[in-house]
């Protein structure tokens, strides 16, 4: 096991007292402050071992929630609403700006890292659909010319 | 003063189907039935181990409402139906959404004849699929035991539940949500490529054929039909407990001397039994506890009959490796000797012998793939097959198994003693290590060798016995994973002191290995599958076979005499030792 790992895993699992109820809150707290934003194979088995839970408990958790990743992605999480009322109110154009945009497909990862393109389930912004939500904000009622400005103000944001 | 508390049980009535009823409260709504003589159908429910609610094959009404009945407690004064012409309904369309998700390639299906699926779609008389069908085709045939196919998966958690809590394995999980959710090893890796003990409690718990053990038979007929190889056989002790069962006999039956007559059949030269060194073993691992006794540890000394546990241990508790035994397993200890000695005997090469080994195991086929087992570059066992693989290849060749009269094994490797053969029960090893043991330490023939203690299928159980008015032995029995690791932790945090521990990973040990006959989770309601079985080789033990101690076998005796010298001898220690490999 990667020392480091370890190390980031313990910081994080302390703090919750090694309780697996909190599986969720430390697998969050876990990937944001891990390389690529993700859940690893090997944090996976490590935090198992931390929480005294199996692998497949911690993989299960991982893949079940869209904001959780078990695989490397970009340092911004661009998330498109694909659920019922976002479909009815016509989110193609927006995934299709999206994709424009930023030059990949929904599930993909631009080649500088920057940014990862994904659908998720309905977070309750059904008022402003079609809806996105970067990071941990929400943005709706979105023109092709706003999705411009986003993307270009999170490009900036880092530099 | 003393208050005494007395809990009454609180009881419930119920009707259901017009029945009245009364159980007591907490009951499910189907165990109720049950017990009305009424089977309310079942898919994903297992008895003690998944209770979901998840198929929704076991609908009822209950108060006029649709609810699965494995999760539903009774309640006083409930009004149960479980067939009405709604009811019939909903199951058939429950069980056509099902089919819609899976591969019915029934008649080259192994699980043909014994599927849960194929079964209730009879039972139900569901008459065509009438949903358009989508699956994965995906297969996963890397693991040396364990195949998985994802177009028979209908996502029913059983193995699931078993992996995670029985076993304490955890690679299979649930993955992904709603219409996409699906049953899938860690990471989506191959189970080749992870923790996996190859122990095989997810396929002998599978209702259909998505999980089976990777099939051995065609290289055995392969052996067979090559007339310039010398092709012996073994069989570990459980195997006759089972075996029967494929053929319609009762479960418990003792079928040696037909599967003895059935190999011969087959066309094997020799047909020998794992027993033979079951009782080698005791020798080996017997003279490794006197050693460690004497010469002050490592103890606990920790048995390593059972492969699905030593590879729990090398991911699981590397730090536990000095404390097992480096005795090889039974099947290897057979095949090294079969190669060896048993090849200067006859005046064979040992690279023209085939050692093929039936286990009751999926783990054995991994085992044999281990590089350190192998003498020379020359592997002890070439082919292990499984109870079902078995049978199978019985089938094949038409022969009728029932019909058949019994045969004994052939001599020398065929002859065991009753402590070989009780190996394959939970406690068995203990016990035959404990006859052996107390004879060498006592200098007596001890006439007591029942020991109950660690008889059973409670999960850890201890004994103390005085053997010496110096030395009380403190042991421990343990089988399945969650048991284990249960246990473990107590001999890792010093809670806990034993001498000895015996271990299985299979949960009642080797009769309900992985490679066992499959038995439908209707029969496990009613029968203790662990315990029947166990009861044909106690049998055996106490009152087929002439002698009951391994050190009393006259064939184990000359094996040492003329070929191994002392037990734990320098060849001894060639050709019946092992290390392992710490695989955290």
């Amino acid at each position: 096991m990667k020392p480091e790992l370890e190390q980031l895993a313990d910081s994080v699992c302390a703090k919750y007292d090694y309780d697996a109820v909190n599986l969720l809150p430390i697998l969050q707290e876990i990937q944001r402050l891990s390389v690529h934003n993700y859940i690893s194979e090997e944090m996976a088995r490590i935090i198992a071992k931390k929480l005294d839970i199996t692998e497949s408990r911690v993989y299960d958790v991982v893949t079940y929630f869209s904001a959780l990743s078990s695989e490397p992605r970009g340092e911004v999480i661009i998330q498109i609403c694909n659920s019922t009322t976002c479909n009815v109110n016509n989110n193609r154009d927006l995934i299709r700006w999206f994709e424009e945009e930023l030059g990949i497909k929904v599930g993909e990862t631009t080649p500088d890292n920057k940014f990862t393109l994904i659908f998720t389930h309905c977070f309750g912004a059904c008022d402003v659909s079609p809806a996105v939500r970067i990071d941990d904000d929400v943005y709706g009622m979105l023109t092709r010319e706003k999705v411009k400005e986003l993307i270009a103000a999170k490009r900036g944001a880092g530099e | 003063m003393q208050t005494v508390l007395l809990t009454i049980e609180k009881k419930v009535s119920l009707t259901i189907d017009n029945k009245k009823v009364r159980v007591p409260e907490g009951t499910t709504v189907l165990e109720a039935a049950k017990k009305a003589g009424i089977h309310i159908p079942t898919l994903c429910y297992l008895k003690d181990i998944n209770k979901a609610g998840a198929c929704r094959i076991c609908l009822v009404e209950a108060n006029g409402s649709l609810q699965a009945s494995c999760v539903l407690p009774v309640s006083e004064g409930m009004v149960v139906k479980t067939n009405t012409p709604r009811i019939r309904q909903m199951r058939k369309n429950i069980l056509a959404l099902i089919l819609a998700n899976h591969n019915s390639s029934c008649p080259t299906c192994v699980r043909n004849n014994n599927c849960e699926l194929q079964t209730l779609a009879k039972e139900l008389n569901l008459r065509e699929e009438i949903f358009e069908k989508e699956y994965s085709h995906h297969i996963d045939d890397f693991s040396p035991s364990v195949v998985r196919d994802d177009s028979k998966c209908i996502n029913c958690g059983r193995c699931v539940n078993v992996c995670n809590d029985v076993q304490t394995v955890g690679v299979l999980g649930f993955v992904h949500r709603s219409d996409r959710t699906k049953v899938a090893p860690v990471y989506d890796k191959s189970l080749a490529e992870l923790s996996c003990i190859n122990c095989g409690q997810c396929i002998v718990n599978c209702p259909v054929g998505a999980l089976r053990e990777k099939d051995n038979t065609d290289l055995v007929w392969e052996a067979l039909a090559d007339e310039t190889k010398h092709v012996v056989v073994q069989t570990a002790p459980a195997v006759r407990a089972a075996l029967g069962e494929e053929f319609g006999l009762p479960m418990g039956t003792s079928v040696t001397g037909k599967m003895v007559a059935a190999l011969r059949r087959l066309g094997f030269d020799k047909v020998f039994d794992t027993d033979f060194a079951a009782d080698v073993t005791i020798m080996e691992e017997g003279t490794e506890l006197l050693n460690r006794l004497k010469n002050g540890g490592p103890l606990p000394l920790i048995t390593s009959c059972s492969p699905g546990w030593i590879k729990f241990c090398e991911h699981k508790y590397p730090e536990l490796i000095p404390h097992l035994s480096t005795c090889k397993s039974p099947q290897n200890m057979m095949g090294a000797l079969l190669k060896s000695h048993y090849a200067k005997m006859n005046g064979l090469d040992p690279k023209d012998i085939v050692v093929v080994s039936v286990m009751p195991c999926t783990a054995k086929k991994f085992e044999v793939q281990r590089e350190e087992l192998a003498v020379d570059g020359i592997r002890d066992v070439d082919i292990s097959i499984t109870t079902r693989e078995l049978a199978r290849m019985i089938k094949e060749a038409r022969i009728e198994f029932n019909e058949l009269a019994d045969e004994p094994f052939d001599e020398f490797y065929g002859d065991s003693s009753g402590a070989g053969v009780i190996f394959g029960a939970t406690g068995g090893v203990m016990e035959a290590a404990i006859r052996t043991v107390a004879d060498i330490l006592t200098g007596q023939d001890i006439d007591e060798v029942n020991y109950e203690a660690v008889r059973g299928v409670e999960g850890i159980k201890e004994a103390e016995i005085q053997i010496t008015p110096d030395l009380k032995l403190k042991v421990a029995v343990v089988h399945g994973g969650a048991n284990i690791k249960t246990l473990m932790e107590k001999v890792l945090s010093g809670e806990t002191q034993y001498h000895f521990i015996e271990v299985m990973a299979c949960p009642g040990g080797c009769v309900n290995g992985g490679g066992q006959p499959i038995v439908p989770d209707k029969v496990k309601m009613e029968k203790d599958v662990r315990a029947e079985r166990a009861k044909a080789l106690y049998y055996e033990d106490s009152a087929v076979l002439p002698w009951r101690k391994s050190h009393k076998n006259p064939s184990v005796q000359r094996l040492y005499k003329e070929f191994l010298g002392e037990p734990n001898s320098h060849l001894a220690h060639e050709l019946l030792h092992t290390h392992y490999v710490n695989r955290q």
